[in-house]
């Protein structure tokens, strides 16, 4: 048997919002997302959060539990006493859409800028071949799950909005590293790139990205600190320094590794104005003002849907995102 | 994690959105600021022990034994005590002017660049930031890009100045195994001497400088054999070297504190061999 525990969910849009109070029944084996879903299911109907695997494996419930980033589907109920109270509010360093939920663009825009894996000219897809100590590194990196706490935990952009423009952020650190140690990996200026273009110079390795990651990559330890000294040898050893003053190659390096400026959906789907066309609707209310939570009570199959009963696919002019061109 | 596409009018081209309204600077409620006070305290007070000892210029040699403090080594002025300088005595006794002077600034560099001691001052004294998901305590923010600051990236060359001093430490432990009438002897303080030089070694080598060097740099270990194994011996040192860092700082200090205890006679040294 459950019991009743203190919550204080943040609740509100862009602008503006404070922190709520609820007591919610939590049960044995519980995590947070759980509490999050049962607040929806029994007070709140409209409060946003975002989810899907409850495994830890997507990267979408992100949010800020007692101060600490942290993925809600993660964090056992257990870890809390009996009487503590538990705060759940949304990431601080990107901006809040409602409640929960908050636009992680700027992760996306950064991932873009970065230049993609380049193979070596010659070897055909399908003929990769690489030795497994040799890819090893950059296998920690893939473990990613692009939650993004790192990027927002990283005091860089936490504390300093100003300097998002400058910083990609740890996210896109290890992914730096990941193509520099990657054997097939054709580039020999990812450092530079990391460096002019990335800002690692930001980073002073304190290390919150690495506390916070829930796939345990080590990130200052395995990708910026190597990549920082892999800088050193490109661009703070004093012989080769002198060799760039003397014979003014620094207009060149910079010239050699420009960000990507993919703008990523082009093409009709550009076109498609932002539509919200269709207001959400509640899903149905039993007599009791609760909802049904099970799919085997409920009149249709499927779990309940916010928008009420509808058809797939959509109406074109009813959709809300960009719908890319279709490539056949 | 699924990708959204993307929505026009959001992003740096975009207007501007804001982020969510809370007032609280940080809803930690761990006692977050007890690690950054523990380092704070210890380094204050170990810097506070080393300036005084380095500055004291005396008690740093037992001659009978041979111990000499790695704070005074190697010793290069006129005041050393008979005995104890091994690289002659180039400088003048001046009271601002360390015995070990050659050595002390390289070792200072070296412990100031390391990439865990950044961190461990970054948090304790600078408050970039105090914790995680605690507010920079500044308003601005430029990292290690600026100077001074990206003098920071110097610290190979600090690595490669304190693998020369490990070895001059080494060396003074190993003289140091003697006795009162100039043949072999065994002590105490001997344990305390080597304790100190293995730890300074591993302290030393688990450096992430190093780790670069002897492996990291390379694109394909498969290519070089030898290297990998260096590299992954130092990979697991490197994952200790906080704790190295800290035992360190301890054993410099235990080490001095004993010298500085049989040389101004407070108790005499343990012996188990002459
Ligand atoms: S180690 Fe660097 S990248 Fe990671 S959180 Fe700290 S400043 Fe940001
Ligand atoms: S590196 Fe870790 S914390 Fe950062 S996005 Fe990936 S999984 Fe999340
Ligand atoms: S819901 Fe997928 S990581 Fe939490
Ligand atoms: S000594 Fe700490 S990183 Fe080099």
């Amino acid at each position: 048997m459950g019991t009743k525990r203190h919550f204080r969910v943040w609740r509100g849009d862009e602008s503006g919002g404070d922190i709520q109070d609820y007591d919610v029944e939590v049960n044995e084996g519980e995590v947070v997302l759980d509490i999050i879903h049962r607040l929806q299911a029994t007070q709140t109907p409209d409060l946003a959060c975002r989810w899907n695997c409850k495994a830890g494996k997507c990267g979408s419930c992100s949010v800020e539990i007692n101060g600490k980033p942290r993925l809600g589907c993660m964090t056992r109920m257990s870890t809390f006493e009996e009487d503590e109270t538990v705060t759940i509010t949304p990431l601080r360093t990107f901006p809040v859409i409602r409640d929960l939920v908050t636009d992680v663009s700027f992760n996306y825009e950064k991932a873009r800028e970065t230049p993609a894996f380049a193979p070596p000219a010659g070897v055909a897809p399908g003929q990769y071949r690489m030795q497994q100590i040799d890819v090893e590194r950059s296998q920690e990196f893939r473990k990613c799950i692009e939650c993004f706490l790192c990027q927002n935990t990283c005091h860089v952009v936490r504390d300093h909005e100003e300097n998002k423009e400058a910083f990609s952020g740890p996210r896109y650190f290890i992914r730096a590293a990941e193509l520099d140690m990657h054997p097939l990996d054709a580039r020999d200026d990812r450092k530079q790139y990391a460096q002019a273009s990335q800002g690692l110079g930001y980073c002073n390795i304190t290390k919150c990205c690495t506390e916070v990651c829930p796939e345990h990559i080590k990130i200052t330890d395995n990708a910026i600190i190597p990549m920082k000294e892999r800088v050193v040898d490109r661009r703070y050893d004093p012989l080769v320094w002198l060799g760039r003053k003397i014979f003014r190659r620094d207009e060149l390096e910079s010239e050699s590794m420009a960000p990507s400026v993919s703008t990523g959906v082009t093409g009709a789907g550009d076109a498609t104005p932002f539509s919200s066309a269709r207001l959400a609707e509640p899903p149905p209310v039993r007599d009791d003002g609760k909802m049904d939570v099970t799919e085997v009570t409920l009149p249709v199959q499927g779990g309940p849907s916010p928008f009420g009963d509808q058809e797939f696919p959509l109406p074109l002019d009813q959709i809300s995102y960009h719908k890319p061109e279709s490539r056949d | 994690m699924t990708t959204t596409a993307t929505r026009p009018g959001v992003g740096p081209s975009g207007p501007q959105r804001s982020r969510a309204a809370i007032t609280a600077k940080t809803l930690r409620t761990d006692r977050w600021w007890l690690a950054p006070l523990i380092t704070f305290i210890g380094l204050g007070a170990w810097v506070t022990y080393a300036t005084v000892r380095v500055f004291m210029h005396k008690w740093y040699f037992v001659e009978e034994f041979h111990y000499l403090t790695p704070f005074y080594s190697p010793c290069l002025t006129d005041r050393c005590v008979e005995g104890s300088s091994l690289f002659g005595t180039p400088l003048p006794s001046f009271w601002l002017i360390p015995e070990a002077s050659f050595t002390l600034p390289f070792l200072l560099l070296f412990r100031l660049t390391c990439y865990y001691y950044r961190k461990a001052y970054y948090r304790a004294f600078w408050l970039s930031p105090p914790a995680c998901a605690v507010p920079d305590g500044h308003e601005k923010y430029s990292g290690e890009t600026r100077f001074p600051l990206i003098f920071q990236n110097a610290h190979r060359y600090a690595f490669y100045a304190a693998m020369i001093i490990s070895l001059i430490n080494t060396w003074d432990a190993i003289i140091a195994f003697r006795s009162g009438d100039g043949g072999f002897g065994f002590g105490l303080g001997n344990v305390i001497l080597v304790g100190n030089v293995v730890m300074l070694w591993a302290y030393t080598l688990s450096c992430h400088s190093c780790r670069h060097i002897t492996g990291g740099r390379l694109k394909h270990f498969s290519k070089h054999p030898v290297r990998y194994r260096v590299w992954t011996f130092v990979s697991k040192l490197n994952v200790r070297h906080m704790q190295l860092a800290w035992i360190t700082l301890g054993t410099l200090a235990l080490t001095d504190f004993y010298v500085m205890a049989l040389s101004a006679g407070w108790f005499s040294d343990l012996r188990f061999i002459g």
